[in-house]
């Protein structure tokens, strides 16, 4: 605690040689800056989120009739295909991970940049052709056979485009490793000497265990596709029962990846979720070590829960009951958060920012479904709601209600931080409210509809349930408008906004004490930890606005210097 | 580039960049490309571990393995075993050398490591000319040509980082007591691939005999 930091040497020297902030151009260029990298993840997959988007609405507004009348049925499975797969490798895993975590975790550990800058730079450049790649698909009758790509429905459907789609996984893929080992060798290693394990904010936590679980399970993903794409191009038999292959064995190679791939699209939003609530409610954070050790118990037991996705594909009983208790042992850790952050709020002081107001919106949504999750993860009720829209809607409450709302409570959390001004605070309630009538109103009439019994994964639909339908669709409008707002003052702020401090919400976790935005190489001189990052009110630091009487417990050990 | 003063810093936070870049004691290694190459292999050995799986799996379902006609062959695959597994130890001495300050002997010794390794591909190619089967005649010479093939494109990524070895230690200077993280990577990669080896001729060639 009590080592100081001196600056590099050369430091005074090579400030001189370049500019103190990027110019706009630079965004688009290869850049090995991780404050550069971050913003161009967040904005890449924010584009990919609005294509995303858009395929949404449209199937939406397909199903406001039980007919299939306004989308190709073929058009709409490349929508239902390329709407999955954007929003999860191309929209929250690289919003979470590569912007948040590159933008974040430099600047929160005290370090001056990643560790391997130009591999980070090189990760993010293989984003935008995956991307690419997905989209080009559509020009030769787009992947049709659902985001999970089973053959052997895979195999027979629309070959070159579904190839297209494999290699632009492998890309995502690849980026995805890559930047994993970045961020593990800079946690391990750059953190400022004054920083121990137990100081370190929860984000990077969150960002450690994720890193570990997309370096472990990604490269199984790329070997299952790897097998696929030999099966559709070049005559192989892996997955074709007719000639010896087994198709159950892509399943487990896919849910090997794609059930921890759940967790790395939350684990980051919890990371998120841990630095925006304390900050919010003025408090310090309850129960800092049981955070962070949940996040890697997440990142363990997630490793050991994927059968559970596979319950009707003939699995034996053993493997039905071994499967159902450790994917019921995963909500543990994640009730250990959640009950982390009601306990952060209790009493706090709350600030009902946008940040925190789509922070406790996510509260409430993943609540559910999580619920949901713990009922679809006893194999009796999974079968029984097997490929309807209750499954539908159990993972939208999850990814909308947990990741898409993490994303923008880290939006507008970091905003001043990344733009040194400030949004316009009434036009992101708006966007709140929008969002959060409209994702209830799309996702909550879902559950009803799985229990009736309407299969996902169609175009077409029995007329009784028409009306649940359109209830739907009028909800997945009013969300898609919900942007608006968020986009137009985003982009409006960060022109026009007004200008802050440093430290608008008076945070105490180290990215908040270089300037708004933050210089090139983040410091002039590496900070010096003084305190924990989540010491609110305690031993009479930071008085101002801070709760003195916070409790205490469950706070790291802080020393007072 | 501007950002390559950020770079350098990376590499050595707390020594002087230099146009060469990182300089530093031995002791510090303030280079962290060697623990990166580890953590990424780590990455990549679970993607030969969903093959194996598979493998495992196919195995576990079928009466016979391997099915008739497709028996593989055990001469060639044992020499490029032995020639794989003791070129581990040759790249070593090469690693060693380098530590002693010794270019030349260094350069020697990868030469070796390098022609091995060819000769393991090789090897490799006769034998895919000689079984008599292909890629598509069933499960397991499926997974046979795509496992035993992605290792030896392995092989062939170690041999090119190798000759980049041999390449860049033209230049005087480049390599040396204290400087000699290429060397040591390339190792570790070379290393990675004999592991993989190992446990792929356990399975596809070992385990048929029983």
């Amino acid at each position: 605690m009590t080592q100081t930091e001196t600056a590099p040497q050369s430091q005074a020297t090579s400030h001189s040689s370049h500019p103190t902030a990027w110019k706009w151009y630079d965004y688009f260029t290869f850049n090995v800056d991780h404050k550069v990298i971050g913003i161009q993840y967040l904005v890449t997959s924010f584009v990919f989120y609005l294509i995303g988007g858009l395929m949404a609405v449209a199937m939406r507004a397909e199903l406001y009739t039980p007919d299939s009348d306004l989308l190709d049925p073929n058009l709409y499975n490349a929508f239902l295909t390329n709407h999955g797969t954007i929003m999860i490798f191309f929209w929250v895993v690289p919003a979470a991970i590569g912007g948040f975590g590159n933008y974040l975790i430099p600047l929160m550990i005290g370090a001056r940049d990643m560790a391997f800058p130009k591999l980070n730079a090189i990760a993010f450049w293989l984003v935008p052709p995956a991307g690419a790649l997905l989209l080009g698909s559509f020009f030769f009758g787009g992947a049709q056979s659902g985001w999970t790509s089973y053959p052997p429905l895979s195999l027979i459907t629309a070959n070159t485009a579904q190839s297209m789609w494999i290699l632009s996984i492998i890309l995502v893929g690849t980026s995805s490793i890559l930047g994993s080992v970045n961020f593990i060798i800079t946690i391990f290693k750059m953190r400022v000497p004054s920083m121990r394990w137990d100081q370190m904010p929860l984000f990077c936590w969150a960002i450690l265990a994720t890193s570990i679980l997309a370096l472990f399970s990604t490269p199984v993903l790329a070997a299952g596709l790897t097998l696929l794409l030999f099966d559709i191009n070049f005559g192989t038999s892996f997955f074709r029962p007719d000639a010896g292959g087994n198709v159950v064995v892509y399943q487990h190679l896919f849910w090997f990846y794609s059930h921890p791939a759940v967790y790395l699209m939350i684990l980051p939003i919890f990371g998120i979720m841990s630095e925006v609530v304390p900050v919010h409610a003025r408090k310090p954070i309850f129960g800092y070590k049981a955070i962070a050790y949940s996040s890697l118990a997440i990142c363990i037991v997630g490793l050991f829960v994927w059968v559970h996705h596979m319950f009707t594909s003939g699995t034996p009983p053993w493997m039905r009951m071994f499967f159902t208790i450790s994917t019921l042992i995963v909500a543990v850790p994640t009730g250990v958060k959640i009950f982390s952050w009601v306990a952060t709020l209790w009493q706090g002081k709350i600030r009902y920012t946008s940040a925190m107001l789509f922070a406790i919106g996510l509260l409430g949504m993943f609540v559910l479904g999580g619920l949901s999750g713990v009922t679809l993860g006893t194999a009796p009720f999974d079968i029984h709601v097997h490929d309807t829209y209750y499954i539908v809607a159990h993972f939208h409450y999850v990814l909308f209600g947990g990741s898409v709302f993490g994303l923008y409570a880290g939006m507008y959390h970091w905003f001043p931080k990344i733009t040194g001004r400030m949004y316009n605070e009434t036009w992101g309630k708006v966007h709140f409210v929008l969002t959060f009538i409209g994702a209830n109103l799309t996702f909550l009439p879902m559950h009803s509809l799985g229990l009736q019994g309407m299969p996902r994964r169609v175009a077409m639909y029995d007329p009784q349930f028409t009306a649940i339908n359109q209830l739907c669709t009028f909800g997945a409008i009013l969300l898609g408008f919900s942007v608006v707002p968020f986009a137009v003052n985003l982009i409006w702020s960060w022109m026009y906004g007004p200008k802050v401090g440093d430290n608008p919400w008076d945070a105490l976790t180290l990215e908040w004490t270089t300037s708004s935005p933050p210089e090139i190489e983040n410091w002039e001189v590496l900070p010096v930890l003084t305190h924990g990052p989540y010491a609110y009110g305690m031993n009479g630091r930071n008085g101002k606005g801070l709760n003195p009487s916070a409790p205490t417990s469950g706070e790291p050990a802080v020393e007072a210097k | 580039m501007q950002g390559s003063t950020i770079d350098e810093y990376q590499v050595s936070p707390n020594s002087e960049p230099s146009a060469e870049g990182a300089v530093a004691a031995h002791e510090e290694h303030p280079d962290y490309r060697v623990l990166g190459l580890i953590v990424f292999l780590a990455s990549e050995s679970l993607m030969f571990g969903g093959m194996f799986a598979s493998y495992l799996i196919y195995r576990g379902v079928s009466a016979t393995w391997p099915p008739e006609g497709t028996e593989v062959e055990l001469l060639v695959p044992a020499i490029n075993t032995i020639i794989l597994v003791s070129s581990s130890f040759v790249i070593h001495n090469g690693d060693v050398a380098i530590k002693k300050n010794n270019i030349s002997g260094m350069r020697l010794w990868y030469i070796i490591t390098a022609i091995m390794g060819v000769i393991f591909l090789g090897g490799q190619v006769y034998e895919y000319l000689t079984l008599g089967y292909g890629l598509t005649t069933n499960v397991f010479s499926n997974c046979f040509y795509l496992m035993t093939g992605f290792h030896g494109l392995h092989v062939t990524v170690g041999v090119l980082l190798i000759l980049g070895v041999l390449w860049r230690s033209r230049r005087p200077g480049h390599y040396g007591e204290t400087k000699h993280v290429g060397i040591e990577m390339a190792e570790i990669y070379w290393h990675f691939v004999d592991i993989i080896w190992i446990i792929l001729f356990t399975l596809l060639y070992i385990l048929t005999l029983f």
